[in-house]
Order: structure tokens, then C-alpha cells, then sequence
């Protein structure tokens, strides 16, 4: 299983207009990941999607390092995106090109030479996710369970060995959501997944609690999401 | 649903779906020339004539054709008035016929070229200035986003516009524009986020 390094990582956000010029979104926070399916679970705010957005170098850390199966993502943020698919919570903006199948081939591209075997190859990927009748449709026009499947399958087409997905499941209502909840769970790759959905957090093989910026609980899921409920109250 | 005029292609076999881009930019460019340099009733009815023909041949649907000419519905009428009252019904018809033959001509080539062929064409075509430190491929992709990003601003718009009269506040420009505004460079903010978390923009 790929392994995931965080060390002695610190992440400051810019506060602009603000009393102070920056503020600390996640404190010294050191983690090593092997476990194939691993719940980041926390108040809003708390700091897990910057935790999970580290992992592909969507956020640089101030101090610190992030490795992905011993690249550091810092220098090496090419190769570790094409390891690393993301999967965002509002799929509209990961979606980019009019058309389903137009954004599945978008995917496609270093995979697959040629417009015609992309085209093809897309096609081949939207049947697998029960999507081929949508090939042609504007992504616009889908529904968001629709949506975030396509975005999923966008991810996965290109076969990366880690997902990391920041609360996939928030817009969805509960059908759809248990639909993408089931499929990521059943993924082959390792997930990191950020969520608030705490029955999808306790399936996983371990969580994570993160608040105010800092990993406050780490081990089995079920012992990390009743100390969550207990801390809530 | 808003309509966007731009990235409604519909999949088909006619010979305009098979046409390279380049030969229906030249073919609509040449038109475009023709109707201009030859203006007169006669060639803006032959105009219009061959884009209604080439409408039927690509199989534009009619609400499609209808959607894209109620776009520009107010400023032909407005146009056409103007013309009418400055120089005449003949001379009207000359230049609002063209311009809406030269709409339905632009519709054909919307609505049988996927933003696909057209983005590996820019791509190709602009594959000589590599040397000069153009990226063909980011630019194809910024085009490609321009034309997803149209239904999706008017899509906002609604939202925004809406919200605004829930609140009573649909007089107020700054109620609509200041969250449109927000709203839309948030949205690009997070495209780019996950075209950069789509690896794009690391070729």
C-alpha cells in the first residue's frame, strides 16, 4: 500500500485585511498513512481539508514536509498528482470541459493518443459507471449525483493508486450519497477521505479527528468517531 | 436552465459534422466576406437561403436555431428599426438578413464541432509558435474553459438574481453584482484549484 508522510508539517493562510497577517490553519502535525481507506473527520473549520489537500499539493506547508510514496510533493508535484486524484466537494469545478465525455477524454489525455481512441476510450470509462447514456449531455444539465460520479470517474480513469477526496458527499442528497460513499469505499486505491459523514468515516480502516488545526485523535474508527459524538456532546 | 450559444454541439453523420474545423472557419469567414463586399437584397437572400439550407443539411434543431436567433432577438429588432427609419425597409433586410444568416451559419458550425475537435485545432494550429514559448495545449484548454464557463456565469447570474428578489432587493445593482462578482471569481478560483489538482497545467 502507498504510503503517505506528513513531517512536522505547518500550513499558514495569508489573512488579508485582517488583525494579524496570517494565521495558522494546521499546527505541527507529523502522520505516516499505510492504511488503505483513512477517515479525516472534524468540525467545520477544523483543518482536515487542508490536511487532505496536502497530499497533492494543493496547499504548500509553511514548514515541514509531505511525501507520496517517497516524492516530496513540494518538488515533485508532477509526479505525485499523477499519483494523487482529488475528488472536491462541489464536482462543477472540477468539471471543465461542456460535455461528459469531452471531460472524461480530458482525463484521457496522456493515457491515450489520438482524439478518436480518447473519444472511444471515454466512452469505454462512462460505461463502466453507468454513465454512457450521458456521454453527450452538456455536464451542466446532470443532476449532483450525476455530477460527482463523473468527476469520480474523471479521477479514477486515469488510474491513480491514491484518492484523496475532500467531503465528496456534503451536496449529495442520501441515495446519491451512499452510491459514491459505496463506491469509494470499495476503490482498490488508498482514499483519504474528508468528510462529515461519520457512518462513512467508521467503515473506514482508521480516522483521523482534527480540530482547530491539530490531529486530536487517531486510531479505529469507531473509538475516533465516539470520541468526536462525546466531544460534541 | 440558461442557454448558453457556445458548446451546444450535437453529435451527428452530416457532411458539416465531418468537415474539418478549419474548412467551416474558412467557409463561414469567406460568407461573411462575400456578404459584406457584395452587400445587396440579392446576396443577403442568398444568404440567407444557403444558411437556412445548411441548418436543414446539419440537422440544427429548430428550437436550437430559434434559442440562438432569441439571443439577439432586441438588438436585430432594435438594429432593423433604426434602419428601416434611417434608410429604408430594403436597405434593413440587407443588413439584419445578413447578420442573422451569418448567426445561423455561426450555429451550424457550434452545433457540429465538439469543443473537442475544436480544442485539438487551436492545438495544431498553434503548434509552430511552440518555439517561441507558446503552450498550445493551455491555451486550447483556456478556450475550452471560456466556453464551459458561459453557462455556468449565466447559470450564477440567475442564482444571484434571484436571491436578490427573494430579499426584495431586485432594484438594487449592488445586491446582484456584488455577489455575482464574488461568485464567479470564486468559481474560477476553484477551477483552478482542480485543474491544478487534475494535474493540467503540469505539461
Amino acid at each position: 500500500m502507498t504510503r503517505i508522510e506528513l513531517d512536522r508539517v505547518v500550513v499558514r493562510a495569508p489573512t488579508p485585511g485582517g488583525p494579524v497577517p496570517e494565521v495558522t490553519v494546521l499546527r505541527e502535525t507529523t502522520l505516516e498513512l499505510t492504511e488503505r481507506r483513512v477517515a479525516l473527520i472534524g468540525p467545520n473549520g477544523s483543518g482536515k481539508s487542508t490536511l487532505a489537500r496536502l497530499v497533492n499539493g494543493l496547499v504548500e506547508p509553511a514548514s515541514g514536509r509531505v511525501r507520496v510514496d517517497g516524492l516530496d510533493v513540494a518538488s515533485k508535484g508532477r509526479e505525485v498528482r499523477r499519483r494523487v486524484g482529488f475528488v472536491f466537494t462541489d464536482p462543477s469545478a472540477q468539471l471543465v470541459m461542456p460535455t461528459v465525455v469531452e471531460d472524461i477524454a480530458l482525463s484521457l489525455r496522456h493515457q491515450v493518443r489520438g482524439r478518436e481512441a480518447r473519444a472511444e476510450a471515454a466512452r469505454e470509462v462512462l460505461a463502466s459507471y453507468g454513465l454512457a447514456d450521458l456521454a453527450d449531455r452538456s455536464v451542466h444539465t446532470l443532476s449532483g449525483g450525476q455530477r460527482q460520479l463523473l468527476a469520480l470517474a474523471g479521477v479514477l480513469a486515469t488510474d491513480p493508486s491514491i484518492l484523496v477526496a475532500d467531503e465528496p458527499t456534503t451536496l449529495l442528497d442520501l441515495r446519491n450519497a451512499r452510491m459514491i460513499g459505496d463506491l469509494l469505499l470499495g476503490l482498490p486505491q488508498q482514499l483519504v477521505l474528508a468528510t462529515h459523514d461519520l457512518d462513512l468515516a467508521v467503515r473506514c480502516d482508521r480516522a483521523l479527528l482534527v480540530d482547530d488545526g491539530a490531529v486530536v485523535a487517531d486510531g479505529a474508527p469507531d473509538e475516533v468517531v465516539a470520541h468526536y459524538r462525546a466531544t460534541v456532546g | 436552465m440558461t442557454a448558453s450559444p457556445l458548446g451546444d454541439y450535437q453529435p451527428g453523420t452530416s457532411v458539416f459534422h465531418r468537415l474539418s474545423v478549419g474548412a467551416k472557419l474558412l467557409g463561414l469567414l469567406a460568407l461573411s466576406v462575400l456578404a459584406v463586399a457584395f452587400r445587396g437584397t440579392a446576396t443577403t437572400s442568398g444568404l440567407l437561403v444557403v444558411a437556412i439550407g445548411c441548418c436543414v443539411v446539419a440537422g440544427v434543431r429548430l428550437a436550437r436555431a430559434a434559442r440562438a436567433l432569441r439571443g439577439v432577438l432586441v438588438a436585430m429588432s432594435l438594429l432593423a428599426a433604426y434602419q428601416t427609419w434611417q434608410r429604408g425597409a430594403e436597405h434593413a433586410f440587407v443588413v439584419v438578413g445578413a447578420l442573422i444568416g451569418l448567426l445561423l451559419l455561426a450555429t451550424v458550425f457550434t452545433t457540429t464541432t465538439s469543443v473537442e475537435r475544436m480544442v485539438d485545432a487551436i492545438t495544431r494550429w498553434l503548434g509552430p509558435l511552440r518555439r517561441f514559448g507558446v503552450n498550445p495545449e493551455l491555451v486550447a484548454l483556456a478556450f475550452s474553459l471560456m466556453i464551459r464557463g458561459i453557462p455556468l456565469t449565466l447559470a450564477i447570474a440567475a442564482e444571484t438574481r434571484e436571491a436578490a428578489r427573494a430579499r426584495g432587493l431586485e432594484r438594487s445593482p449592488r445586491a446582484y453584482l456584488t455577489p455575482l462578482v464574488i461568485r464567479v471569481v470564486a468559481h474560477a478560483r476553484a477551477t483552478g484549484e482542480a485543474l491544478h489538482a487534475r494535474g493540467l497545467g503540469d505539461d
